[in-house]
């Protein structure tokens, strides 16, 4: 039983110590990681009420953020619905979510960037960066 | 090397199983038991069918058979009557008619009447209380205005014929930027004229709307559970309360608080009533009616004493979906003429857990609450603490009393109906 235990808490140690080696040898990621950070907050005090901790959304509501083509699709559109609001129903899976989003224009270009870069890096997405040039460029054209 | 690796791999999946195996025995013995909800001590509960859908609310023929309204079509319909031909507790869909989805069900003089989202129909019975012809139902209501939120319509009789009709308000709180952060709300909520509150129309007169129809009481937001109290003929209704205090005004509300307010309130329904929405909402922790911060509240300043208060007021946002008063004689007597009262569940109370999930009761005397509000049925969700909606597996919806004096609960998650009974 022991030597089950140790095997195990090897194999866990293993994946451990390699992700630890990626993290530190890419130094690219030092800005993602505290995009990441950043847009938590932005997405607690804002998204999460209606879209949900763990980005699931709310049946017949609040539309679910998980693996969408609205997240990982076109990243104008995307930053549109944040700057803009969504008025209309959406359908994913067959399924209809349809309370209104109001506009969250007031953040910054990087708090929308920030947000929108923890989204599609949370909740099972892997999607790429969002930049806060993106969200002025989008900003600007209206 | 393959070797060792696969035989690390077999224990390490063995070991895991036995673990997991250790750990669910008991739950899942346990959860067998009274189709998995906890019920006080003589209660009973079974599933008496699984998977129909999205179903809503429901109402009991005199022969124990059930109608079902589906908020989404099956092959089509979105009506459904369920039979136990066998009498072995466990019904089948019999037929599926009505080519619309909605909430409202209700039987009443030999009609069956039931809600789209913008219509109110009904369909003649037979003796046996089945509908003579389905496909041709008499359109009782039309052209009642649905937004994109609290669009159904829920529907209940009273003893004199006429049918009233909640119509939800398409909006929060009547703010400009409806949830935006500070929006202002509009003022003299012009969505009140049509929306927002309870319509009375005949139950016998086809073609109903807005221009023959009566506003019976207004400032409700939305109101999903209904039933009229025949002890003291009075309709009684379940409100949602408003969600978003703390997002639209941190400010002013942490979001503990926001998670706790404000109350789901039951108010007892005269004509004419104004239950205040959205210039105030109900404070169950201050027992005050307080004015929204979008018409200058500060989370303090009381509103205006001509509204009306509640008659029970429950924590905030756990989405009473169905009332049911019970007069029936199988329960014990505390439960005569008491309310039954089904909560789908909370969504905006994160980052707290979230609540409802389960249904409650309140015991009545001569149409007054006589004591405070209990658990009755829980563990709907199938988990110790639902964090998001989309983690409960049942949300309960519809409430309806059988002939023999059981009570039925649908599920518009796994499209469950659950039958309650009670035996000493």
């Amino acid at each position: 039983m022991k030597k089950i235990i140790s095997i195990m808490l090897f194999i866990i140690g293993m994946g451990y110590h390699a992700s630890a080696q990626t993290k530190s040898t890419n130094t690219s990621s030092t800005s993602f990681q505290s995009s990441l950070i950043r847009g938590k907050v932005i997405y607690t005090q804002y998204c999460m009420p209606c879209h949900q901790v763990d980005g699931s959304g709310v049946m017949n509501m609040n539309p679910p953020l998980i693996k969408t083509t609205y997240v990982l699709g076109n990243q104008t559109e995307l930053i549109n619905i944040l700057l803009k609001g969504m008025k209309k129903g959406v359908v994913i899976d067959d399924e209809e979510y349809s309370n209104p989003m109001p506009a969250v224009n007031f953040l910054s270009d990087l708090q929308v960037a920030d947000v929108l870069t923890y989204v599609r890096n949370s909740f099972g997405n892997k999607g790429s960066v969002i930049t806060p040039a993106q969200v002025k460029l989008v900003r600007a054209k209206k | 090397m393959k070797n060792k690796v696969s035989i690390i791999i077999s224990i390490g999946v063995a070991f895991l199983l036995i673990v997991c195996y250790a750990f669910t025995l008991k739950p899942i013995k346990k959860s067998m038991e009274n189709a998995s909800l906890t019920l006080p001590s003589g209660f009973h509960a079974s599933k008496i069918i699984e998977t129909i859908g999205k179903a809503r609310h429901i109402a009991v023929t005199k022969n124990g058979e059930v109608y079902i309204k589906l908020s989404r079509l099956v092959k089509g319909k979105g009506i459904l009557l369920l039979t136990d031909d066998n009498k072995d507790g466990t019904y089948e869909v019999k037929s599926s008619f009505g080519d619309y989805k909605g909430t409202g069900i209700y039987l009443k003089g030999g009609y069956l009447y039931a809600s789209s989202d913008n219509e109110v129909f009904r369909y003649k019975l037979d003796t046996q209380e089945h509908v003579i012809d389905p496909e041709h139902p008499e359109k009782v209501v039309v052209a009642l205005l649905a937004g994109k939120q609290h669009e159904t319509k829920s529907i209940v009789l009273d003893e004199s014929n006429n049918i009233y009709v909640n119509i939800g308000v398409s909006s929060n709180s009547c703010q400009e930027n409806d949830r935006g952060l500070h929006s202002p709300g509009m003022p003299g909520c012009p969505l009140l004229d049509s929306m927002g509150g309870i319509w009375k129309f005949k139950a016998d007169e086809l073609n109903q709307s807005y221009h023959n129809g009566e506003r019976y009481a207004t400032g409700l937001r939305n109101v999903v559970g209904l039933d009229w109290n025949h002890q003291n003929n009075t309709l009684f209704v379940m409100q949602h309360g408003r969600d978003n205090l703390h997002s639209a005004w941190p400010e002013l509300y942490t979001d503990q608080q926001s998670a706790e307010l404000p109350a789901e309130c039951m108010y007892m329904v005269k004509k004419g009533d104004n239950a205040g929405w959205p210039y105030i909402y109900y404070d169950h922790l201050q027992h005050k009616k307080i004015v929204a911060p979008e018409y200058g509240g500060d989370g303090k300043k009381e509103g205006s004493k001509d509204f009306i208060d509640p008659v029970v007021a429950f924590p905030g946002h756990m989405a009473p979906n169905g009332l049911l008063f019970y007069t029936g004689n199988m329960f014990p007597d505390k439960y005569k003429n008491g309310a039954f009262v089904a909560f789908h569940g909370s969504w905006n109370r994160s980052p707290e857990p979230q609540e409802g999930y389960f249904v409650a009761f309140v015991p009545f005397k001569d149409g007054k609450p006589s004591g405070d509000w209990e658990p009755f049925a829980k563990g709907f969700a199938g988990v110790e603490e639902v964090m998001s909606p989309g983690q409960a597996q049942h949300r309960p919806c519809g409430l309806a009393q059988g002939p023999d004096g059981s009570i039925f609960v649908t599920d518009d998650v796994k499209g469950a109906v659950y039958k309650i009974t009670y035996s000493k």
